[in-house]
């Protein structure tokens, strides 16, 4: 177990430059995921058309790994119909909370690096915070009859 | 049972000579463990403080030879627990200059302590519409509790800010106090900015007011000389595992005539006198307030380590720390984009600095730091208010005791400016992936 299994450059790259940082201006959906024990934070929103995540944005402040897992995620899900993006998120927490298996990511390499994550039990909190709250946009969505009010 | 306190702390004397810090390091077995190959630099002591084997011993000593339950058996062993158990309570009081033994009621921690206070006496004192103060910089445990009991008593709580430099202005507290306030209660030492706050002073302005002081002593008593007559203050809690004693043990010091009035928190065994079918006639304090058997153990160990401060002298400890934060606020603020909270000058604060990296965030600096045998705590400290007051979500933060040296205070700058390092190296990012 070494630093650089938590480090690595496609992580401090994501951290650095982060994609889709920011805000929607008409978010169907948004929520906030916070970390209370250290006071993490990822402001989460999605524009849908259809079922598909159309838009997404996100803001708050964090640490290198909850900042770099958020811009992935987004990444990841930006243009994909929920029940990928579901499954995606799924598929993360396997690879994070469960098996520690990379099989859930559909061969998403940038997702892969963030498996080191694992070794350093205190900062998997901080990887599946943006996760958690995709998956609350998702059930708040679907509750909402997919109509996607906020 | 009798400890010397350790060969460090008795060849010191009690002049004003400085700690002889090699020789206190080698009390403390947990030194000389590594941590990821390095040598463990242990920087958390606002979290809590390592133990010197004269406590650990005690522990020891208690199980293989005392163990019985106090207060009760006719046996000797009874008799010897009872005796080393009344005789850390006889310590404490003596450490913080109370009246007496009775005044020290012995908890599990600062934060019962706390609670205590707001179940018994402020349940009876504090009514609708009546005030407690406190401030901005209040840990959690000095903040809830307050909250609960506005909540179920219809009370206000009312904060005094703390100012840009993480003090607070006496005439803030003057505004906040009025014949309406109840209770003032506030950390004597801050566990983020350091701050030592003009606790008897701020107790002037409560008692002229008819309001009670309480004062969260959980981060000064382990690090500065604190009398309660001098400070004048009415109810003082703190922790034996931030000074050098066992974690299960706190304090709440209380002036008899306001512990005797009070009202008991647990009820159970020992803290009765006569017991009827109806109702029940509580004991002498501090007794009262001791339902059930005690943390028997850790309070005698607790009484090993406030014979190892004593001796060092706690005006020695404090100026031991002053050394320390003086040069620590040197180095630390001299690394580029470093931003350092609380006040700047050392004789106004404890040995907790708190600051920020540009660029590198508090969880990933400890993170790093930790792979040079380096232990700070990052994130908000338990002061969530304080966090929001200031703007600043998270925080690294070392803090130091009686162990600690200069070189330590090399070793975590210079972990500093490794994890600079990392999050320095501009990744270029990859468009093609």
């Amino acid at each position: 177990m070494s630093l650089d299994d938590l480090y690595k450059e496609v992580i401090l790259d994501h951290y650095q430059h982060p994609r889709n940082r920011g805000q929607l201006s008409d978010p169907d959906v948004a929520t906030r995921g916070h970390n209370p024990l250290c006071g993490d934070e990822v402001l989460l929103a999605v524009k849908m058309d259809g079922d598909v995540i159309q838009e997404i944005a996100f803001g708050g402040r964090g640490c290198s790994i909850s900042q770099a897992s958020a811009s992935m995620m987004t990444e990841s899900v930006k243009g994909h119909p929920v029940t990928d993006a579901s499954a995606l998120a799924g598929g993360f927490k396997e690879l994070m909370a469960g098996s520690g298996s990379t099989d859930g990511l559909g061969g998403n390499e940038d997702l892969e690096a963030l498996q080191g994550v694992k070794k350093f039990p205190v900062r998997v909190k901080c990887a599946l915070l943006p996760w958690t709250a995709l998956l609350e946009i998702i059930e708040r969505w679907e509750t909402a009859g997919k109509g996607g009010q906020n | 049972m009798a400890h010397n306190p350790g060969d460090a702390a008795g060849r010191n004397g009690t002049g004003r000579d400085p700690l002889d810090v090699a020789e206190i390091r080698r009390d403390f077995p947990i030194l000389s463990r590594m941590v990821h190959d390095k040598p463990l630099v242990y920087l958390d002591n606002a979290a809590t403080s390592q133990k010197p084997r004269q406590v650990i011993q005690a522990l020891v000593d208690y199980y293989e030879q005392t163990n019985a339950n106090i207060h009760r058996g006719l046996h000797t062993l009874a008799e010897e627990a009872t005796e080393a158990y009344e005789g850390a309570r006889a310590k404490a009081a003596a450490f913080i200059g109370a009246a007496g033994p009775d005044e020290i009621v012995f908890t599990r921690n600062t934060t019962e302590s706390l609670n205590l206070v707001a179940y018994t006496w402020a349940a009876d004192n504090i009514g609708a519409g009546d005030e407690i103060v406190i401030t901005t910089m209040e840990h959690h445990s000095n903040i809830v509790p307050w909250q609960w009991v506005a909540e179920r008593q219809g009370a206000v709580l009312k904060y005094v800010e703390f100012g840009e430099d993480g003090t607070i202005d006496l005439a803030d507290v003057e505004r906040a106090v009025t014949s309406k306030t109840k209770l003032v209660s506030m950390t004597h030492m801050s566990n983020v900015f350091g701050t030592i706050n003009p606790v008897k002073a701020v107790a002037k302005i409560a008692h002229d007011r008819g309001a009670l002081m309480l004062v969260d002593g959980a981060q000064s008593v382990p690090h500065m000389p604190v009398d309660v007559k001098d400070l004048d203050c009415d109810l003082l809690a703190f922790s034996s595992h931030k000074m050098l004693g066992p974690t299960g043990v706190g304090v709440l010091w209380g002036r008899r005539e306001i512990l005797q009035k009070m009202r008991p928190f647990l009820g159970g065994g020992e803290m009765i006198e006569i017991v009827g079918r109806e109702e029940t006639t509580y004991n002498v304090l501090p007794w009262k307030y001791e339902a059930g058997t005690p943390n028997i153990a850790d309070v005698i160990a607790f009484g090993a380590a406030l014979d190892y401060l004593t001796a060092l002298g706690m005006d020695r400890v404090r100026a031991h720390e002053i050394e320390l934060t003086t040069y620590a606020l040197d180095k630390i603020g001299a690394i580029p984009d470093v931003t350092i909270y609380g006040p700047k000058d050392a004789s106004k604060r404890g040995g907790v600095v708190a600051f920020t990296v540009d660029e590198v965030h508090p969880h990933d600096l400890g993170q790093i730091v930790d792979y040079d045998g380096v232990a700070i705590r990052a994130g908000q400290h338990c002061c969530q208010v304080l966090s929001s007051s200031l703007g600043v979500p998270a925080t690294a933060r070392a803090s130091f005791y009686v162990y600690n040296t200069p070189e330590e205070v090399d070793a975590l700058v210079k972990a500093v400016e490794g994890a600079r390092a990392i999050f320095a190296a501009e990744v270029s990012s990859v468009v093609a992936r």
